[in-house]
């Protein structure tokens, strides 16, 4: 288990947010989480990288390991944290400022300053995300002058740039049309060979295609989690068959 | 009808201020600019300002003013920065609601009450702890930093504010800190802001005259260091405008004209950057 969690409660404020969460995250798979919205699935992502550290007010009991380490407890560094588990939002939220600056940006941060270093990660970065050789080494344009899909693709790039373990997606393609989601989609299959995979999505189909284990949420509880086949063929509860099938949603 | 009516009255009065933006332009240029042609560019930015000797070279009051403004903004700049920062990105919203208003006061207060501080407090601390008369380009400048504070901190402020979140959360996502942010995102991003912020500050320093007045010194010659006492256009025109005649008096309406210049220059340059995204 590269990711696991335990009793893991959530509030904001008097609102319970995450339930007796209990999550187990293999490595090098696609693991999804679907669910209604509202239902808390964004929350538990943003536990993961402690995005939720950012907002007042927000208590959280439990565990959860990544790496067999807590990441509440004093002695995890926040920012390696965030090095090792990277995440991309529902928005491409691209930099304003050059391609080569969004995808070094990370490496910056990590002190890395020798220009053929930054070079040679920036290359491998777009490259993994099937970006580089469209761009036609128009590096320096903005990064904001591309279309949404490429900006999701430079977000996912600028994350690989600091060698992360985990990506947590947050509906990453809920901004992007059907084909360009499926090339996001493509390019996720293609990551899970070095990479664990976190993603949230509304879309069940979605979930179907592309994850290998899957998780239901349903009112901040984690419902079911199982085999992304499981889930959708034969789940155990009710609540799970009701929402795949569409009762509700 | 009443609609029709209080439309046109709007309409009017929104193109009188317009109007009389216009007419000042003209007044100004029609009173300066034929002096200007009469001695010649060259004798007109020259050092000499000598009214009763039909000279009037305002080169030494240009690099006054130049001074007094850099100066001006080598103190207002970072402070200026360094509180947007603060107030945008590592104070609670408490903090904000107190601040901002008092800095807002900051821009309220009568300039001849910070030349007067200035008179009181600073002149004579240069003067005893670096030399000089104390009526300086130093005292000047940071009297002047302090006023232009406002200016750079609300629009800095501001366009730090209007920097959208998910790009700090995407900073933070790849482990930066929140120092790390603001230097290498967040500044960047408002940049163009900023830079606004800055030049409309500097605006408001090459204009500023009471307060310069009160404590630069006046003296009519290049400044040697910023403990020198200097004259800016600005001081020369209400010093003098009072019992100038003839040329004299032409000659500071050419004075009012360069600076016109200057400061829609600097405007447009503002307008500018703060257009282009």
């Amino acid at each position: 288990m590269i990711l696991e969690t335990a009793q893991l409660n959530l509030y904001y404020g008097k609102f319970q947010a995450l339930k007796n969460v209990n999550l187990k995250v293999k490595e090098n798979i696609i693991t999804g989480i679907i669910g209604p919205s509202g239902c808390g699935k964004s929350t538990l992502l943003r536990v993961f990288n402690r995005m939720n550290d950012l907002i007042k007010n927000v208590r959280i009991t439990g565990s959860v390991m990544v790496d067999k380490d807590d990441i509440h407890s004093p002695m995890c560094d926040l920012t390696m944290l965030r090095k090792k588990v990277g995440m991309v939002f529902q928005r491409p939220n691209a930099f304003p400022l050059s391609i080569y600056d969004n995808v070094a940006y990370g490496p910056r941060v990590w002190g890395i300053t020798d220009r053929k270093t930054l070079d040679e990660i920036v290359q491998r970065s777009l490259r993994a995300v099937d970006l580089f050789d469209s761009l036609n080494d128009n590096l320096k344009s903005p990064a904001l002058d591309l279309s949404a899909e490429k900006q999701q693709r430079l977000c996912i790039a600028r994350l690989l740039a600091v060698e992360p373990e985990i990506l947590l997606m947050d509906e990453p393609c809920s901004a992007l049309d059907p084909i360009s989601t499926a090339k996001i989609e493509e390019l996720m299959i293609e990551l899970k060979k070095k990479y664990t995979i976190i993603i949230v999505t509304h879309n069940m189909q979605q979930a179907a295609r592309i994850a290998d284990d899957v998780g239901f949420m349903l009112l901040g509880e984690l419902i079911e989690f199982d085999k992304a086949k499981k889930i959708f063929t034969n789940p155990r509860d009710t609540r799970t068959s009701d929402y795949i099938s569409g009762r509700y949603g | 009808m009443k609609d029709k009516i209080a439309e046109k009255l709007f309409l009017f009065i929104a193109f009188s201020a317009i109007l009389s933006l216009l007419l000042i332009t003209f007044f100004i240029f029609q009173q300066g600019i034929p002096l200007i042609t009469k001695i010649g560019l060259g004798n007109f930015f020259s050092t000499t300002w000598s009214p009763t000797k039909g000279q009037f070279g305002i080169l030494s009051m240009i690099i006054g003013s130049l001074m007094v403004t850099t100066g001006a903004l080598v103190v207002g700049v970072p402070f200026g920065l360094a509180c947007a920062i603060f107030l945008a990105e590592f104070s609670s919203k408490a903090v904000q609601n107190t601040l901002k208003p008092i800095l807002e006061l900051l821009a309220g207060i009568p300039s001849v009450v910070y030349g007067f501080i200035g008179i009181v407090i600073l002149v004579p601390f240069i003067r005893q702890n670096f030399g000089g008369p104390g009526f300086s380009v130093l005292a000047a400048s940071i009297i002047l930093g302090i006023m232009i504070l406002p200016t750079i901190v609300s629009i800095s402020y501001d366009s730090l504010l209007s920097v959208p979140n998910t790009y700090r959360e995407g900073s933070y996502a790849v482990g930066a800190t929140k120092w790390q942010t603001v230097t290498m995102l967040l500044l960047p991003a408002a940049r163009s802001g900023i830079v606004a912020g800055i030049i409309l500050g500097m605006g408001r320093a090459i204009g500023e005259t009471m307060a310069v007045i009160m404590i630069a010194g006046n003296a009519l010659k290049i400044p040697g260091s910023i403990l020198d006492s200097v004259r800016t256009l600005t001081s020369t025109i209400a010093l003098e405008l009072g019992y100038a005649a003839g040329d004299h008096r032409a000659a500071l309406f050419a004075c009012g004209a360069f600076l016109f210049f200057i400061i829609i220059i600097l405007n447009i340059i503002a307008i500018r950057v703060t257009g282009r995204k």
